[in-house]
């Protein structure tokens, strides 16, 4: 569709402009203020240049924190990406029991972070959680708050239980829109049951998975509340992402040069991945020649 | 062209039918019931931690720490009680309900108009505009809580709703233009152009006529920014002290105090997942569309 141009426009953007500039730009502005300043207490501050992001990218605790990021988002998408792919092609396709399973589906996703935390905190301790119960009668030590293993099969656990149900959600929405000719086609080939994903449905849900893929990763990337709440950050620093280790730079330690600059690159590595992702998604609206 | 290939060796037709035939029947027999095995065991997955938390909610302390069982042998409410009858669990509730409440219309406010204007025009530098609301939508909060912190406490709005209302704003914003903008995107624009040969001004075709059309898309919306508000801690934990401190907040700090009482915090957690469970039903075809932003 082309669009009129109309610079007037302008105008009715103009409160969205203003209040996320509010809500967006100022904090901005101060984080990237604290970054090139340091300061003895007392509100006096001096120029400090460069030094703080020097210090940063020097900094061991940094690159440790990145490190574990990385590690978690890539077994979370190795997880739930095929998970989803898989549930979406065992949902039912229309009817009463369409509806059931996707309202019992996106219940996890509906329910505040830190309870998430809550309900796996729970569930996975010896002494009252179902999980932990049951692995305990096993004769498996499982102790997510001391065993650098069992905290990690937890945070991924609790996340997989979590978010699967979106990449389910959105594969699910992208088979809907396969018409059914395609399947008949597909029939009177003899296609093998493998083939029909590989060649029809996997193609046809490609643009959708690309969105939940990058979702995923941009989520799991900024996650706090979750592992915060289940560990702590714990044990030691074994599930301290990138998030645990800036508040508790930023409001813990109240270390405000490095925070803000340590703020800063992790907020151009999020720019750079968004460009990516709205990239993908204009391509996909000219695709389907909207 | 087929037809035309396959005629040649029509003899086997009849055997590829059968085939064919029987193939069909024991997918009828096998495929559905592999499907409803794999549904099942991913809802149990998905339902047990949920079920271990209402099972617990319904316990007494004593029990909860005492014998291990799956269901509740003594059946109280009592959790339930403390938390409706107590002013500082049950304000919160209040509080989030307040600036959630807040947030939604706020958002949905402003990016009516801005969604509108997305959809139907384009104008210097929208598809820039366009990208720099989604990367706020992306924006880590933890990023965002120390400034925040400083920019509402230096105003003396810290420890009220708008400041958190205000906050969420941040990544509410542009999840409603982004979901709303997908909606318009399917209105034809005949309506508008007919609209105003008819002589209709513009805010008056826009709540007249332009809204109920979206009114689906303004309810997903209104949704997921209320979802999203009430789900989000960090922010809303930063901001608020005593007078606005979300019931997520207080479940924290109880977990941190001495002496956990787990039946209260299980049922603390079970009520905050009833607003979400309510209204689901109404939007579940469009869920994935919200997730996606808009873009299914």
């Amino acid at each position: 569709m082309n669009k009129t141009v109309n610079q007037k426009a302008w105008f009715l953007v103009l409160p969205v402009l203003i209040l996320v500039g509010f809500s967006a730009v100022i904090p901005l502005m101060t984080v990237v203020n604290y970054s090139v300043q340091d300061t003895f207490g007392n509100n006096v501050f001096f120029w400090a240049g460069l030094d703080w992001f020097r210090d940063m990218l020097e900094s061991e605790r940094m690159w440790n924190a990145l490190g574990r990021q990385l590690v978690f988002s890539g077994i979370i998408l190795a997880i739930e990406v095929p998970l989803g792919i898989f549930v979406a092609l065992n949902m039912p396709k229309k009817g009463f029991w369409a509806s059931f399973c996707l309202v019992l589906m996106s219940l996890p996703l509906l329910i505040p972070w830190n309870v998430v935390g809550t309900i796996w905190q729970i569930f996975g301790r010896v002494d009252i959680g179902l999980l932990g119960y049951t692995l305990a009668k096993l004769g498996i030590s499982y102790n997510y708050t001391q065993d650098f293993f069992a905290a990690w099969a937890t945070v991924i656990v609790m996340d997989v239980w979590h978010w699967t149900s979106l990449v389910a959600l959105l594969a699910y929405a992208g088979l809907q829109s396969i018409p059914d000719a395609y399947y008949q086609a597909a029939k009177i080939d003899q296609a093998s049951r493998w083939k029909v994903f590989r060649f029809i449905e996997l193609p046809k849900m490609a643009g959708v998975l690309m969105i939940a893929i990058l979702l995923r990763f941009m989520d799991s990337f900024m996650i706090y509340t979750e592992p915060f709440v289940v560990t702590g950050g714990g044990p030691g620093n074994a599930t301290t992402f990138l998030s645990i280790d800036l508040v508790k730079m930023a409001l813990g330690q109240f270390d405000l040069g490095p925070a803000a600059a340590f703020s800063l690159m992790y907020f151009l590595v999020i720019l750079l991945i968004s460009w990516v992702f709205y990239t993908v998604m204009t391509n996909l609206d000219k695709r389907e020649g909207r | 062209m087929t037809d035309a290939t396959s005629a040649p060796d029509a003899a086997s037709i009849p055997g590829d039918v059968t085939a064919a035939r029987r193939r069909a029947k024991s997918r009828r027999r096998f495929r559905p019931s592999g499907s409803v095995v794999v549904m099942t065991l991913y809802l149990v997955f998905l339902m047990l931690p949920i079920y271990w938390l209402i099972n617990m909610s319904l316990k007494t302390n004593t029990e909860i720490l005492g014998a291990f069982s799956l269901w509740p042998r003594d059946l109280t409410f009592a959790n339930y009680v403390k938390i409706l009858t107590d002013p500082s669990w049950y304000m919160g509730y209040v509080n989030s309900i307040i600036y959630v409440t807040l947030n939604t219309v706020i958002s949905i406010a402003v990016a009516l108009p801005a969604a509108y204007a997305f959809s139907r025009y384009s104008f210097m530098g929208d598809k820039h505009l366009f990208f720099w609301l989604l990367t706020n939508r992306m924006a880590p909060p933890a990023v965002f809580a120390l400034p925040f912190f400083q920019l509402y406490s230096s105003v003396g709005l810290f420890d009220t709703h708008i400041a958190v209302a205000l906050a969420h704003t941040l990544f509410n914003v542009p999840l409603a233009v982004w979901i709303l903008e997908g909606f318009m995107r399917g209105v034809p624009r005949e309506i508008d152009e007919t609209a105003y040969l008819d002589g209709y001004s513009f805010p008056k075709f826009f709540v007249k006529i332009f809204m109920p059309l979206v009114a689906s898309g303004v309810g997903v919306a209104a949704f997921f920014c209320f979802m999203f508000s009430w789900v989000e801690l960090l922010l809303s934990r930063t901001l608020t002290s005593v007078d606005a401190k979300p019931i997520a907040a207080t479940m924290t700090r109880t977990v941190s105090a001495s002496g956990l009482d787990w039946g209260v915090l299980a049922a603390a957690g079970v009520l905050t997942i009833v607003p979400g469970a309510l209204v689901i039903w109404f939007v579940r075809n469009y869920i994935a569309k919200g997730f996606a932003l808009g873009r299914v």
